[in-house]
């Protein structure tokens, strides 16, 4: 291969890794969904159509769970192209992705199979498979019916009989001897057994009857996943008085940043101790897990108003710059953060003001440290383009430590996360477990590495996400 | 009238680094230390149109104007430069009569008028009102060449349109992602990167509140067609820093100053239609230090004129500032009327004064939109000979 087409190769292969870590097809600040969503597709089109043993192995470089589903649904659809050595790898690369997937993302994935009407025998084979291999499939059958029975149906899964016809009668059936499913019948017909039931599907219900929230807040709160408790702290607060006990250590770094930054500034002023403490075990945990150690770590950090995010994803990037703060102040030898707006607690940062990313890197560079770790969605607009330009005269004349500049926002117009101009490498960033592996994609991203290498590692995360080894995380 | 020249400074103010966004780019304006003794509110009437009773109550005779009066302004203000706070009365809403809403002047006091500075105002309709009412009541002698309605009604009905800030494409999104500066009590609006609008409210709260309300407000068709003609305004960059300057960190520094420096040198550069321009000024109203003036650059077919209203503090300082520029058609009608006026309505040395004959003069007040003050005879013979 010639190095002007590896080097196209290369930078392909990069914006589409970049991309899918960082974009989720939801609307952004400066883009709405419909956008965000058109750029990706286009993207996996183009990266599926010209480099397909790629694209699959993308499943095990850690790229958030939409881009893994969007994979998944795109090999199934496109299987006749793939020669029988890639089908092979494709089906356990697909059958692994499908295991370690959140059931609502997988239950998702074959309905939008059903939309799309892919129907070859290889997708039958999988969802089939998913449904047998299930730990619960009552359970999946309660909380996700209407998905289900769109996958059922539409790749002939066999079942049996009484999960059958509760996917079809519902509540409408005479009695189940399964007990869950008798549960939901009852649950149509008597207050009790409403609370027997997942949350999700007992909440229809409940608002179905006008059960009073504050009774049903209270009765179901022994059946509230961990991620449900989070999300109803709020709800809960108002409608009980006493928002529900939560237990940091199930919840991961990035979610308990969303969390804390949910919270009014007073309140968190209030908590901090607490909230600190949570933050600070989870990115314990988060750099263990990630077995990464860091030098001498600066952190730049945007926190300038367009860090509120969307609609969609309340304060993300700044729920995200707030998670990789706390995890590198655990992963590294020596710290420090610098906000674009300084603050003397980082619980308390709200978004505010434009963005000057370039005072704050001056003050990172001259704290003396190994690496500098930008987080930012890119828009520098007091002055525009002045951070790329200081790191560009910093490495050039004053042997600068290397910069590389993480990114929460999937910019749809240009396919990849804004950067911050060639100086600084710029890879998107979903969540703060995948950091270490982000700064090795830097690499990549600069231009350190051959296209063969990237293939070599590429192959040598597919077999340890296929064996469940660590380096898959 | 009482105008009296006036200059148009920024004092004060200091202008920050422009965001760019589609057609539009936002310069802000910022003050450190804003006192707090002037402040503004805003106060919604909704989408029905208003009367305006200009020199009455709005149901008695006098003269009158009917408008879209999106918002108003409530201006509360200390004279011993203690904190200004709005009163109980922020809520009430302008008394209203089937779906018409009528307001009683464009500046009213408003609250006991012991307690003092606190009065209501109709944004830009001041600015605009003065517009309107350049020369309204037209000729002072019955000269042959102006119609008995113009003798008898002056240039009644007088109208002018604008464009609501809704109707700008895509200035709703460059708002929403503008990021306000915690120091800022204003910004000027750029299309295409010409000036069209200045806005500077006394308090960087107030101006966060306000800060939507440029969409309420409106602006020139020159403006709207700028919007959809351009949708991406021209990249601008700083001279990027140059290597063989940098030997230090604090090398590095002082470059990004410099930089900072030309975008302030750019800024100035686009604010200069408005900033430090020859104004006449028209006083309106005083409230202890505070001084609500309307103002109009020089009306001239080939510069660039904005008419607009302001407070200012008796030391000079800019309180508020809310301009309009005007369109093209707009500035060659204030034209011909002053020039008509300067000449006392006479049109033979109207016409000599603008160095063209009594028929093209006829034409170009038909053209821009006047022909109903001119005589309906001499206005057929013009007519008839082109």
């Amino acid at each position: 291969m010639s190095s002007a087409s590896e080097r196209v190769a290369r930078e392909d292969l990069v914006t589409f890794l970049n991309a899918c870590h960082a974009c989720t097809g939801q609307r952004e600040f400066y883009e709405a969904g419909a956008e965000q969503r058109l750029g990706i597709e286009f993207l996996h089109e183009y990266v599926l159509g010209n480099y397909r043993s790629l694209y699959a192995r993308a499943l095990a470089c850690g790229v958030n769970h939409f881009n893994q589903a969007l994979i998944v649904a795109n090999l199934l659809a496109t299987g006749r192209r793939a020669t029988p050595e890639q089908r092979r790898e494709e089906g356990r690369l697909i059958a692994r992705a499908l295991e370690r997937l959140p059931t609502q993302r997988a239950m998702h994935l074959f309905e939008e199979l059903a939309r799309r009407r892919v129907n070859n025998r290889r997708a039958r084979a999988v969802v089939r498979d998913y449904l047998a291999r299930a730990r619960d499939p009552d359970f999946l059958a309660v909380k996700y019916r209407r998905s289900m029975r769109r996958a059922v149906s539409h790749a002939h899964a066999p079942l049996p009989a009484e999960r059958a016809s509760f996917l079809r009668y519902g509540a409408r059936a005479r009695a189940y001897k399964a007990e869950l499913f008798e549960t939901f019948r009852r649950a149509h017909y008597a207050r009790d057994a409403l609370y027997e039931l997942p949350f999700s599907v007992a909440e229809g219900l409940a608002h179905k009857f006008g059960v009073p929230r504050e009774v049903f807040l209270r009765r179901i709160e022994p059946r509230l996943t961990a991620g449900e408790r989070l999300r109803l702290q709020g709800a809960s607060a108002e409608a009980l008085g006493r928002a529900y006990a939560i237990d940091p250590r199930s919840l991961p770094l990035t979610k308990l940043a969303s969390y804390a930054l949910s919270l009014p500034p007073g309140e968190r002023q209030k908590r901090a101790a607490e909230l600190d403490a949570w933050l600070a075990a989870a990115a314990k945990r988060a750099a263990r897990r990630a077995g990464a150690s860091f030098g001498r770590v600066a952190c730049v950090l945007d926190r300038s108003y367009s860090s509120s995010g969307s609609s969609d994803k309340r304060k993300r990037p700044l729920a995200l710059a707030l998670a990789v703060s706390r995890f590198l102040r655990e992963a590294s030898s020596a710290y420090a953060a610098f906000w674009t707006a300084q603050t003397d607690d980082e619980l308390c940062v709200t978004p505010l003001g434009a963005t000057d990313l370039a005072t704050p890197l001056l003050d990172a560079l001259a704290w003396g440290p190994e690496l500098v770790v930008v987080v930012s969605d890119g828009y520098e607009n007091d002055p525009p383009g002045a951070a790329g330009d200081v790191v560009r005269v910093a490495r050039e004349k004053l042997g600068a430590p290397p910069v590389v500049h993480l990114n929460p926002v999937f910019e749809a117009r240009s396919f990849a996360p804004r950067g911050l101009g060639a100086a600084v490498p710029t890879v998107g960033v979903r969540d703060v477990d995948e950091v270490p592996m982000l700064l090795t994609l830097c690499l990549f991203a600069s231009g350190g590495a051959s296209l063969a290498e990237l293939e070599r590692h590429f192959e040598a995360r597919a077999r340890a996400f296929l064996e469940g080894g660590r380096a898959a995380d | 009238m009482t105008y009296h020249p006036a200059t148009l400074s920024f004092e004060g103010l200091a202008l920050g680094v422009p965001q760019a966004m589609g057609a539009f780019r936002l310069v802000p304006l910022l003050r450190e230390g804003a006192p707090g003794d002037l402040r503004i509110a805003p106060r919604h009437y909704g989408r029905a149109p208003a009367v305006v009773g200009v020199d009455s109550r709005p149901l008695e005779p006098g003269i009158k104007y009917v408008s879209y009066v999106p918002h108003g302004l409530v201006v509360a203000s200390t004279s011993d430069g203690s904190e200004a706070a709005f009163g109980a009365k922020l809520g009430r809403e302008a008394g209203s009569c089937r779906g018409v809403n009528l307001l009683h002047r464009m500046v009213k006091g408003e609250g006991s008028s012991a307690a003092g500075g606190q009065f209501r105002m109709l944004p830009l309709h001041l600015a605009l009102e003065g517009f309107l009412a350049l020369h309204f009541g037209g000729p002072d002698v019955l000269w042959g060449e102006y119609s008995r309605h113009a003798a008898r009604f002056g240039l009644s009905p007088r109208s002018e349109r604008g464009v609501s800030g809704h109707g700008l494409d895509g200035f709703d999104e460059a708002l929403r992602v503008f990021e306000i500066a915690p120091s800022q009590v204003g910004s000027i609006v750029l299309v295409a990167d010409a000036l069209a609008a200045a806005f500077v409210v006394s308090h960087p709260d107030d101006y966060r509140r306000l800060h939507r309300s440029l969409l309420e407000d409106f602006y020139g068709e020159l403006i709207y067609r700028y919007a959809i003609l351009h949708p991406e305004t021209a990249r601008a960059e700083a001279e990027p820093i140059d290597g063989a300057r940098v030997a230090s960190l604090d090398d590095l520094r002082a470059e990004l100053a410099r930089a900072r420096r030309q975008w302030a040198d750019f800024a100035a550069l686009a604010a200069g239609g408005l900033a430090g321009r020859e104004v006449r000024a028209e006083r309106v109203r005083e409230a202890g230090p505070f001084r609500l003036e309307r103002f109009s650059t020089k009306l001239h077919p080939d510069e660039e004129c904005h008419i607009g209203e302001r407070i200012v503090r008796a030391d000079g300082a800019l309180e508020y500032l809310k301009s309009y520029r005007l369109s093209a058609a707009q500035v060659r009608r204030g034209f011909l009327l002053e020039a008509l006026a300067a000449s006392g309505w006479r049109f033979d040395e109207a016409a000599e004064r603008l160095g063209s004959t009594r028929d093209e003069l006829a034409r170009r007040l038909q053209n821009a939109g006047l022909g109903y003050i001119l005589a309906p005879g001499l206005l057929a013979s013009v007519l008839r000979k082109s």
